[in-house]
């Protein structure tokens, strides 16, 4: 925030040149930060794997093999083999389709309720701000976990549910941020002067605060994205998220557990594979916190 | 003190009765009737057909189902502000029994994994702080990113295959004794010292930066007492407020460690309440949950004041 208000009284007079320069400088600090370029480039790599899953696997993700059960790595297999004789490269590339969705769109549905809700508490204040945080303090006390499980329980076993529940989950810490800085946004001069001039309320909040406020959000969805991956493979490994026979990380875990002592690949290889993408998405994360904001701390 | 620690019990109130309505609330839009679980489960095959109707009526009539839902609602509240959670599907026992008896096992768990977490996630933190953008400083980052990205459910994995498989050193699975709390309370330690070690280290380079810090230095104070009784007792604020959050949330941690490790407790209590549609004991165990949050928040923000004397409360 402070970086925009450095350049604040440049862009008023060079609007175009301003942005660009902004976005230079904001692409030059992310060259120096040699962590959030690693995380980057890693997860770029994972999004590719995902989505050219087909061209860089030779075998299926499903289709059970039942003579080449528990293989250990090899040149066929690199990564080995499962209980169901399937090639665990293949599966845990195919589960990159599940786990980086799932993530992202869990916390989409965070951040959209929680940007909702903190607007009207924060820019209406009074009684709307009493009943939507004393609503958020309810949600806190209540186990993230067992709220999942709970939507689980209604709406059945699924990777969707799961990816709900996880959403559902984490609306309390957007709802608490946004409302903060719409509570500072909200006596800034030019807010009061489209009050002023009559502008109706929903395009201020929209128009006017949201845009200023969207900063520290995108660096705490960036960091929240692994750990919803985080919670859901957890759910799936619990039996509540993606179904046999899908390839999922979390369900691939639980699948290995029977093998710890002989086959040690089958539950090692999606730990890993977990394991790397939550930290490059931290790593990026992570980064971008220190170039947008200082400020905030985890 | 006395009467803040009044008020915010009496605010807790609220937050209470609002998880045990929504608890409430969302197990009877549930599809499925409780008492033909009940019924399928005691009687077996068939027993919720024509024949059993009288029976299945009786236990809607003795289980309340036919009340009203606000009424349904406020009689729980009043057993269940006597300590009565009423008695589970599962088994008929009643529930506090059922909670009281894993509740020790979660708390130990948390409890010792969060010491641990505690203890070597601050020194972890210290020392990086007082070595600033040296070697030290980013193996301890790199160890707390890794310790953010870990699943649990795998390290838990891990520290099985090493210690109770390879080395046979600890049991792999159990409640009972010392020596099975090890494996699934480091588990729990490890994973979130990564956070704690993070942020000591960040608060400790802002308080380093402290005047009183140089003032105390100035004074000619040994650097260990500087650090450890004017630095660390500053930078302890955020961290017993992340420490907090994260004991709130013990029920999330213990749901996964506890099935990994097949050890009893609230968290599998719970899980397996779900799944089993108890709901008695379903919100029994979150409603246990719900106060353990509320208690150790209110302790936290009392610490605040033992630990930062600038801070009163009235």
């Amino acid at each position: 925030m402070e970086q925009s208000a450095a350049v604040g009284a440049p862009a008023a007079q060079l609007p175009i040149v301003a942005a660009r320069s902004r976005r230079r400088e904001f692409v030059r600090a992310l060259m120096r930060n040699k962590g959030a370029l690693a995380g980057l480039i890693i997860l770029v790599l994972l999004i590719l794997a995902a989505i050219f899953a087909p061209v860089i696997t030779t075998y299926d993700p499903i289709q059970i093999s039942p003579r080449d059960r528990t293989l250990p790595p090899s040149r066929d297999h690199w990564m080995g083999t499962d209980a169901f004789g399937r090639d665990i490269y293949t599966r845990v590339v195919y589960g990159a389709r599940v786990s980086l969705p799932v993530g992202l769109i869990a916390v989409s549905i965070a951040a959209t309720a929680g940007a909702i809700l903190g607007l009207i508490a924060g820019y209406y204040g009074r009684l709307a701000d009493g009943i939507i945080m004393r609503i958020i303090d309810i949600m806190l006390a209540f186990p993230n976990i067992m709220l999942a499980l709970v939507i689980v329980a209604i709406l059945g076993p699924s990777i969707r549910n799961v990816m709900i529940a996880v959403g559902i989950g984490e609306i309390p810490r957007y709802t608490r941020l946004i409302r903060g800085q719409v509570l500072s946004a909200r006596e800034l001069l030019y807010v009061e002067a489209a009050r002023v001039v009559g502008v109706p309320t929903r395009k201020i909040l929209f128009r006017h605060i949201l845009p200023n406020v969207v900063g520290p959000v995108i660096v705490l969805g960036t960091l929240s994205v692994g750990a919803a991956i985080l919670a859901a493979a957890g759910l799936s490994f619990l039996g509540l998220g993606a179904q046999p026979p899908r390839a999922e990380w979390g369900a691939m875990l639980a699948d290995g557990r029977q093998f710890l002592r002989s086959h040690w690949w089958v539950a090692t290889m999606p730990g890993l594979a977990i394991a790397l993408t939550v930290l490059s998405i931290n790593m990026f994360g992570d980064g971008l916190r220190d170039i947008l904001d200082p400020r905030i701390r985890t | 003190m006395v009467q803040y620690i009044q008020t915010r019990l009496l605010l807790t109130i609220p937050v209470l009765l609002g998880v045990s309505f929504l608890t409430f609330s969302i197990l009877h839009l549930i599809p499925g009737d409780p008492a033909r679980i009940l019924l399928g489960d005691m009687g077996g095959g068939a027993a919720a057909g024509d024949t059993s109707d009288a029976a299945y009526e009786n236990l809607r009539e003795e289980l309340g189902l036919n009340d009203p839902f606000l009424v349904q609602y406020v009689n729980y509240v009043k057993k269940a502000a006597t300590g009565d959670f009423g008695r589970s599907f599962q088994t008929n026992r009643p529930v506090r029994d059922s909670i009281m008896e894993v509740l020790p096992y979660t708390l130990q768990l948390t409890v010792v994994g969060l010491g641990f977490a505690i203890i070597f996630g601050g020194i972890l933190g210290i020392v990086a702080a007082l070595n600033r953008n040296t070697w030290i400083d980013s193996l301890t980052m790199v160890f707390s990113l890794f310790g953010l990205a870990m699943p649990s459910f795998w390290l838990g994995f891990i520290l099985i295959q090493i210690f109770a498989l390879r080395w046979t050193l600890l049991p792999s699975t159990g409640t009972e004794g010392i020596k099975t709390l090890i494996l699934p309370a480091l588990t729990l330690g490890l994973v979130a010292s990564g956070v704690v070690a993070r942020l000591v280290r960040s608060t400790m380079l802002e308080v380093l930066r402290q005047e009183y810090v140089t003032t105390a230095r100035s004074k000619g104070l040994s650097e260990r007492i500087v650090i450890l009784r004017h630095a660390l007792r500053n930078a302890l604020i955020p961290v017993v407020t992340i420490v907090g959050l994260q004991f709130g949330g013990l029920l999330s941690g213990a749901v996964i460690i506890e099935t990994v490790f097949a050890r009893r407790g609230l968290g599998r209590l719970a899980a397996e309440a779900v799944l089993r549609r108890d709901f008695p004991m379903v919100q029994g165990t979150i409603l246990v949950a719900a106060i353990g949050y509320v208690i150790v928040n209110l302790l936290v923000d009392l610490s605040y004041a033992w630990l930062d004397p600038r801070i009163k409360y009235r």
